[in-house]
């Protein structure tokens, strides 16, 4: 599903944020991305996302080599990916139905379809119950569920979570790793980025750790070096 | 980011995930109508600054609508005045027969010299004196209208009426046709410039409100462009903001000029009749309004543009 074929990632500013990353995530695997912050793991997510560009090597996301994605075909290879956001990154000034529904609305689903979506994956994260509601009104935990939902109506082959826990206490964090177990068992790829340390030894899925840039462990196993 | 990708080449040019459910038409319709309804539906959640921002821009387009028949109408030729040697009534009517048929004369009009004292007398307030002379000292006098108003032909005109036999002196303000010819293009080039300042002026008003907009959604574009918008998708609402603005501003450029016409009418009645005049004040009408709703829309949508194109794509996900 993802293929890092030594990649770097050098900013203007000189700093390497990524040096020689190589590993690869298989279809329907979860795995977690962990290193002290700083270390790059939102650079390797941004690079996923193509918010940034490598320096150097090659990325083969999907199928699809990203070194050879034009500026057009951009929002098409990005509707093939869920990302969940730390701050779940809602529209406040619209309901919880039409937050999941945007990206449904985007890619240009029928009303009817897309809202047969919409309520499966609110269902899915246990708010189906809140869809006439604005973001504001809901909890930090529920809003975060808002954003998952928002992450996987587009039924995306690969699932991509920032910190997702980040803001959330343990309990609450635990629910949403149950969340994205679930989604790694019916097929999606899921790669979370997270230091919490606790949670991560307590599911038993791959660890990649990078340490100021380098991938130190977890790379090994699949064409990694 | 945004350069560095535009040079990569085309290859697979096949999206990442399977196309949606309906027609690519349909689809771009339903999101032009989504765009539509909700920019316009935005506008009106603030009626108060959006219709602020249509009042000048409405302003703006009834200054421009306005300029544009500035130069119309006006008469362009000047009169050559022929003074004659000739005094026979018959001869002088023949002549002014004969003149009336050439094609670049409009009118010739014969003042015979009992009329010029008459009107000379009723005007000049010289009457008492003029009644000590034993005989009528003015001449009968040829008042030629060219039918063209190049300066060329007026003075060839002019030169072959001067050589009729008969013609005593012929006068001409060729100068004051030059002078009043040049004024009236110095105005229409004012006029189109000015027009052309206000136009531009319309389109900068719009693009600044529109990059406000931008801004201050500039959080929601963010989204949008992560989970696949394409830049015309982005684009779309803004493009429509820009559209309603214009042809908001059109609405109200319609409604003052239909407003000052009827306040005006009366007072322009009785000063136009002093003048002897058939002038008429007409307003735009029916097509000219849609005609001005149009431009204005276009002028809108042209602002809105340049602001996007401007802003848009700074705004990327980091």
């Amino acid at each position: 599903m993802i293929k890092f074929d030594d990649v770097s990632k050098r900013y203007a500013s000189g700093q390497d944020a990524l040096s020689h990353v190589s590993f690869q995530l298989e279809d329907g695997e979860l795995a977690f991305l962990t290193g002290h912050s700083g270390a790059g793991k939102s650079t390797l997510l941004k690079l996923i996302m193509q918010m940034e560009l490598p320096s150097s090597g090659q990325l083969i996301v999907n199928g699809q080599n990203l070194n050879k994605l034009t500026r057009g075909q951009l929002p098409y290879y990005r509707r093939s990916i869920g990302l969940v956001f730390q701050d779940h990154q809602l529209l406040f000034d619209r309901t919880v139905y039409d937050n999941v529904a945007l990206p449904l609305q985007i890619a240009g689903y029928d009303s009817r379809e897309a809202s047969r979506r919409v309520r499966a994956a609110l269902d899915k994260v246990g708010l189906l119950h809140k869809e006439a509601q604005k973001p504001v009104e809901l909890s930090t935990g529920e809003q975060q569920r808002v954003g998952i939902a928002r992450a996987v109506v587009n039924k995306p082959a690969l699932l991509l979570a920032d910190e997702p826990t980040g803001n959330l206490d343990p309990e609450l964090a635990a629910e949403i790793m149950v969340l994205f177990e679930q989604f790694s068992q019916v097929g999606v790829s899921v790669l979370i980025a997270s230091h919490d340390h606790n949670l991560i030894s307590k599911l038993h899925h791959r660890k990649l750790t990078l340490e100021q840039g380098k991938l130190i462990s977890g790379g090994d196993r699949k064409g990694g070096r | 980011m945004a350069t560095k990708r535009d040079t990569r080449t085309r290859t697979d040019a096949r999206p990442a995930t399977a196309p949606p459910r309906q027609g690519g038409g349909a689809v771009l319709l339903g999101q032009h109508q989504t765009a539509a309804v909700d920019s316009l539906h935005r506008l009106l959640l603030e009626p108060l600054s959006s219709l602020l921002t249509c009042a000048v821009i409405g302003i703006a387009i009834l200054l421009l609508q306005n300029l544009q028949g500035l130069d119309a109408g006006i008469d362009r030729t000047g009169s050559i005045s022929l003074f004659m040697t000739e005094k026979n009534p018959a001869k002088l009517h023949e002549l002014v027969a004969t003149l009336q048929r050439r094609e670049d004369i409009r009118s010739v009009t014969l003042i015979t010299p009992d009329q010029a004292l008459q009107e000379f007398e009723a005007k000049s307030g010289f009457a008492e004196a003029l009644a000590g002379l034993d005989e009528n000292p003015l001449p009968p006098v040829l008042t030629v209208l060219p039918a063209i108003d190049d300066t060329a032909g007026v003075t060839a005109l002019f030169d072959y009426l001067q050589a009729l036999p008969g013609v005593d002196v012929a006068q001409l303000d060729l100068q004051w046709l030059q002078r009043l010819n040049a004024a009236i293009n110095v105005a229409a080039r004012l006029a189109s410039l000015l027009a052309l300042l206000l136009g531009v002026g319309v389109v900068l008003v719009i693009g600044n409100t529109i990059r406000l907009a931008i801004s201050n959604r500039s959080a929601e574009i963010v989204v949008v462009k992560l989970v696949g918008g394409t830049d015309a998708y982005v684009a779309r609402p803004f493009l429509y903001t820009g559209l309603w603005y214009g042809i908001g501003g059109g609405v109200i450029a319609v409604v003052l000029t239909s407003l000052g016409l009827w306040a005006l009418s009366g007072s322009l009645a009785q000063l136009l009749a002093t003048y002897d005049s058939d002038f008429t004040l007409t307003g735009p009408g029916l097509q000219g309004s849609f005609a001005v709703l149009a431009v204005a829309g276009v002028l809108g949508w042209l602002g809105a543009l340049v602001s996007v194109l401007r802003h848009l794509r700074a705004i990327e996900p980091r």
